[in-house]
């Protein structure tokens, strides 16, 4: 009983302590009192009726009585636990369902940008979603102390620096989501492109930023959460296409359609409608749209890719990054013709990243101009750097420095 | 809460053209008159270049003086303002209006509040607890 309410309640109570408590530690502390005493209580006197509000106040009130204790030794805890008590008593009437959801002051907060990159994760991971720092360093493959450090500095900035525990007003709600959604999005892509190591722990990443992208869709349907959400599923659907049983690379190309899943594809599909018809998409919803016509299509030889390339034109006015301008250019060649897309893929300026050389050697591949292909994926073999993609691309390199018939 | 917005200026005013220099002073004469009528404005001053720098260390009991600023980069600090917000994001709001946080940049670092130090600094300190 009570660990069916704590798997489905303690990150909402841990938010809603954190907005009472004004603290991060003190909150958790609280938590673990609240939900020791519900062990205890609870078997015996029968569970309340509303046990999230019985949580909340109990464990504020736990912290008020351990501040207390503190006061004999430290003078400012008591001042603190006469505050919080007279904040309680204010609102003793407090109805919960009265207040905006506290997770997502606690997703704006961890994600805020005065944090660093990897804190933001890393602290959205501990107290969003309740992973444990040994899983989070894990899937990361970092040090559980280094990870607990930086989860820590996090939280002494938080206080020090007094960054708010509030979602930020509409003015300023714009560049705060992409800033939530960015780290959403590095989750899920942490557990989605590193297809070596402990993959089931990765799997379990992605699945963790799924849910938190339903959870952000849930509390503020903003277009482009909804267009992560569906970008993310729609990723996730070919999650099992793309490996083959030996754990290698299976390009969407060669994907056994069949073993897609469907149930995500239907899911995602909704969500990019919904996000478009928005008229306020963002990079997220398009995306999102160039994965639905992957979906869509029923063979790799069926692809609509002269919809593909004008979504890729609709992202490069958006973001007019080079990795886009990449993707546009093999979306391109797929659409108007291979010469097009290989001269588009010179103007492409990104020194470094394999995929730029691993795209040109596909495209040469296609033309039949092998030699040059094999150039350029031993080019691209000598920037990557994750293993699957390596076998990968030596397979190919076999494939087109094989001797013809 | 009480913040310190540092300004880091790659080129400072005095190697500006008159023009740009005099459009700038024109910027902080607004920003400033903006801030003051909305209560953040605590404190402000400008610095002069690091090369009028002079840094300061004792050791063993003997003052040496060396030429410079402490660090030595590229930027350099411009001037401050001291500021009153209520959180960090008022404070960032009012630092990304210092016109010098389009040219360099600002940090903006939190004043610290405990016991001991309102205790050293005393009642007397200009900018203390008031």
């Amino acid at each position: 009983m009570v660990d069916a309410i704590y798997r489905s309640e303690s990150r909402r109570v841990l938010a809603t302590l954190i907005r009472l408590l004004g603290d991060f530690d003190i909150a958790e502390e609280a938590l673990h009192d609240a939900f020791a005493a519900a062990v205890e209580q609870w078997p015996k006197d029968g569970p309340p009726a509303n046990p999230r509000a019985w949580l909340v106040s109990t464990g504020r009130f736990k912290a008020i009585d351990s501040m207390r204790r503190r006061a004999r030794f430290d003078a400012s805890q008591g001042k603190l636990a006469e505050q919080l008590e007279a904040d309680a008593s204010a609102d003793a009437e407090w109805d919960d369902d009265g207040v905006p959801d506290d997770r997502l002051r606690l997703i704006f907060t961890c994600c805020h940008p005065a944090l660093q990159a990897d804190a933001q994760i890393a602290l959205t991971l501990r107290t969003v979603c309740g992973l444990t720092t040994e899983e989070i360093a894990h899937a990361f493959l970092t040090q559980p102390p280094t990870l607990a450090q930086r989860i820590v500095r996090a939280k002494n900035k938080i206080r020090d620096a007094r960054i708010p525990y509030e979602v930020p007003t509409r003015a300023a709600l714009a560049p705060r989501l992409d800033a939530v959604l960015h780290v959403i999005y590095l989750v899920f892509n942490e557990g989605y492109s590193a297809s070596s190591g402990a993959s089931l722990t990765r799997q379990e990443l992605s699945a963790e930023a799924i849910r938190l992208g339903r959870l952000l869709v849930e509390l503020l349907p903003e277009p482009e959460a909804v267009g992560l959400l569906a970008l993310m599923l729609l990723h996730e659907s070919r999650r099992a296409a793309r490996t083959s049983p030996e754990g290698e690379l299976v390009l969407l190309e060669e994907q056994n359609r069949a073993s897609w899943d469907r149930e995500r594809i239907a899911e995602g599909l909704a969500l990019v409608e919904r996000a478009l018809g928005s008229n306020r998409f963002g990079p997220y919803a398009v995306q999102a749209a160039i994965a639905a016509v992957h979906a869509e299509a029923t063979s790799a030889a069926a692809t609509d890719w002269p919809q593909i390339a004008a979504l890729y034109g609709v992202l490069a006015g958006i973001d007019a990054s080079p990795v886009v301008q990449l993707n546009r250019a093999v979306a391109i060649a797929m659409a108007d013709g291979i010469e097009q897309g290989l001269a588009l893929l010179d103007t492409v300026h990104l020194p470094g990243y394999h995929l730029l050389p691993a795209a040109r050697a596909d495209l040469l591949r296609r033309l039949g101009r092998l030699d040059d292909a094999a150039a350029a994926y031993r080019e691209a073999l000598g920037l990557v750097t994750n293993e699957a993609e390596r076998r990968f691309l030596e397979r190919r390199l076999v494939e087109v420095a094989r001797p013809g018939p | 809460m009480k913040y310190l917005c540092l300004i880091c200026a790659e080129t400072v005013m005095e190697r500006m053209t008159k023009a740009d220099a005099a459009r700038l002073f024109e910027e902080y004469v607004e920003f400033t008159k903006g801030i003051r009528k909305d209560g953040h404005f605590i404190a402000a001053n400008r610095l002069l270049p690091a090369s009028a720098a002079t840094t300061v260390r004792v050791r063993n009991g003997k003052v040496s003086t060396t030429d410079g600023p402490f660090a030595e980069t590229k930027k350099q600090l411009g001037g401050y303002y001291l500021v009153e917000a209520k959180d960090l994001n008022e404070a960032i709001q009012v630092a990304s209006k210092i016109p010098g946080a389009r040219l360099g940049c600002v940090e903006v670092r939190p004043i610290a509040e405990d016991p001991e130090t309102l205790r050293a600094i005393g009642p007397t300190a200009p900018d203390g607890p008031r």
